[in-house]
């Protein structure tokens, strides 16, 4: 054989190779979706919507599941916007080249790929041992520290991309940096921040580790926040670990419910994001 | 005062030097809030792990015996369970992102590629939960069916293939949980391995291309050595990802307390043995315990992370 036709060689089972593991891949998350697709669609009815979680053996939906991630989800991604916005300003307009900076951005990045599950732990140290009682709010607090990184790093990747020319036309005018960051930044920049929020929610809406032990799940309907209180991701955990056939069946809408959402707003936020980016 | 005048203009409100520090002050707190966070999970997650610490000493971790009945706690075996199951999963799906991500940027053809690359990041997103209850309903059964029960009916007992492979034949075991990681880590590391790739200039790899280079060599000899501090960032990164992985595991590993026997042994890991038992612990010493592994878990994932974000901060300078 030639060196060419080597070379040649080697080069056509790399791109076989390639090809292959991009098959693999893409059959596998088919399949995936797929099992996803054929199990939870026939489960979804009305009374999802309109019923609470039922005794094994008798109908029901996932009302009260679906309310409870709603509220707490809310109450999250409230405390992670204001919080996020504002930290990522600092990181994007006053502390950007700081040595402080690097440091939060740094320990940030560490924030957003950190075990979720900690950060379960962490809140049941601060906020369900102390109060003994596990609650709405300490689950509502364990996903804003999970949704505030991503909101921070978004927020500081737009802001950086407004131009400069901006900033120094509201100075010129006598404008204070607060007052420009305010009233102009966050205003052109405001897909964006919406976006941020967006990707934020995306990412705590399915998260169940943190939950286990901040909010713990509720089998009955329930929208008081200093309660233990039911959400998609605990149910459906609860449910597809059980023997019940019909609990599983439910199971498999939620996971559903959960992966339509996530897809939904993920989608959403992407779509947003590449207006704003476009000139 | 006509300078006062000048100095504040008709728009801003008068005090408005207060309203800057006052600005200023709530973003620069809220900047500060983050390290108070990730310092507080680290000092809470100390703390409550401190009278395990303290009673158990070295043997927390290297003892396998983990049983709240005689309030034992020897974290071995879910240690080990999180270290065999990241690094299996990273050595299934590194090969298979590395493949991915080179045929979206090299051979795929350029109207397939982008619909591709967007599946591929928002299947990234997909809850783990989702891959989780997947694996304990689809993966684990035809696992048991069609590779354990063959392989157990095939091979002579006490012989090494025995040894490596022996286990319950009910598909919930160290592999199958690393499958499942694997599958989740997949797209993610698949997603970042291209957007590293196209960092590396056009110009750097027409040139190898016009020296006559194939494309695996292109890959091989221009494109990996000039991202390859990114490249160990996104591994480690992955990584990081596998070692905490909650839920997606918890449905499938078995868990088993003690330190796994062969690759088809139940095991368990630190996430899934704190998920599991945490609410419903017996006792002070079993909750300190279980959180005393999260700070274990905390400290290694840490060091992952951080080597994974310096090197790829260092990459896109």
């Amino acid at each position: 054989m030639t060196r060419a036709a080597r070379r040649r060689a080697f080069n056509g089972i790399f791109v076989v190779l390639c090809s292959v593991a991009t098959l693999i891949a893409l059959s596998a998350l088919v399949m995936i979706l797929w099992t996803l697709l054929s199990k939870g669609f026939g489960g979804i009815d009305g009374m999802i919507f309109t019923h609470d979680q039922p005794a094994p053996g008798s109908p029901g939906g996932l009302r009260n599941a679906i309310v409870g991630s709603l509220i707490m989800c809310g109450l999250g991604m409230a405390i992670a916007l204001v919080v996020g916005i504002l930290a990522g300003t600092w990181l994007a307009e006053y502390g950007a080249g700081t040595k402080y900076g690097h440091v939060i951005r740094f320990l940030n990045d560490v924030l957003i790929s950190a075990p979720s599950i900690l950060i379960g732990l962490f809140v049941y140290e601060l906020l369900v041992a102390p109060f003994h009682g596990f609650s709405g709010y300490a689950g509502g607090v364990a996903l804003a520290f999970l949704a505030t990184p991503i909101v921070v790093r978004t927020t500081e990747d737009i802001l950086s991309l407004q131009p400069g020319a901006l900033r120094e036309a509201g100075m010129a005018l006598g404008a204070s940096r607060a007052f420009v960051i305010r009233r102009i930044i966050w205003k052109s920049a405001r897909t964006g921040l919406l976006t941020a929020g967006l990707l934020g929610f995306a990412r705590i809406s399915g998260e169940t580790a943190p939950l286990l032990f901040t909010s713990l799940g509720n089998q009955f309907y329930n929208h008081n926040l200093s309660q233990p209180m039911a959400s998609l991701p605990t149910t459906i955990f609860q449910f597809a670990l059980s023997a019940y056939d019909d609990w599983q069946r439910l199971a498999w809408v939620g996971a559903l419910l959960i992966a339509i959402a996530v897809l939904s707003i993920n989608i959403i936020g992407r779509v947003l994001a590449r207006e704003t980016h476009r000139p | 005062m006509a300078t006062t005048e000048l100095a504040s203009p008709r728009g801003a409100p008068p005090g408005h030097a207060t309203g800057e520090v006052i600005f200023r002050f709530a973003c620069a707190s809220a900047a500060t809030l983050l390290l108070v966070a990730l310092a507080g999970v680290v000092i809470s997650l100390f703390i409550g792990g401190l009278p395990a610490f303290k009673t158990f000493g070295l043997s927390f971790l290297t003892s396998t015996t983990w049983n709240p009945v005689t309030e034992v706690y020897g974290a071995a075996g879910p240690i080990a369970g999180t270290l065999i199951t990241a690094f299996l999963s990273l050595l299934i799906a590194l090969p298979l992102a590395l493949g991915v991500s080179v045929f979206l940027v090299e051979f795929c053809p350029v109207q397939l590629s982008r619909p591709i690359a967007i599946a591929v990041e928002l299947l990234a997103g997909i809850p783990s939960i989702v891959y989780g209850m997947w694996g304990l309903f689809v993966l684990a059964p035809w696992f048991a069916a069609h590779v354990q029960l063959p392989i157990a009916m095939s091979v002579t007992p006490g012989s090494w293939i025995d040894k490596v492979f022996s286990g319950t034949p009910n598909g919930a075991n160290i592999f199958t949980a690393s499958l499942i990681l694997a599958i989740m880590i997949l797209p993610y590391m698949a997603a970042v391995f291209r957007e590293l790739f196209l960092t590396v200039p056009p110009q750097v790899r027409e040139a190898a291309y016009g020296l006559g280079c194939t494309p695996f060599e292109v890959i091989r000899s221009v494109v990996i050595p000039y991202v390859r501090r990114g490249m160990i960032g996104v591994i480690m990164l992955g990584l990081g990802r596998a070692l905490g992985e909650t839920m997606a595991v918890t449905f499938i590993i078995g868990n088993a307390h003690g330190f796994p026997h062969s690759l088809f042994d139940s095991g368990s890991t630190i996430a899934s043995t704190v998920a599991n038992e945490f609410a419903e612990a017996t006792s002070d010493m079993h909750t300190s315990a279980l959180i005393a592994l999260g700070f274990v878990l905390f400290v290694i994932t840490f060091v992952v992370l951080a080597i994974a974000r310096l090197l790829l901060r260092e990459a896109k300078h």
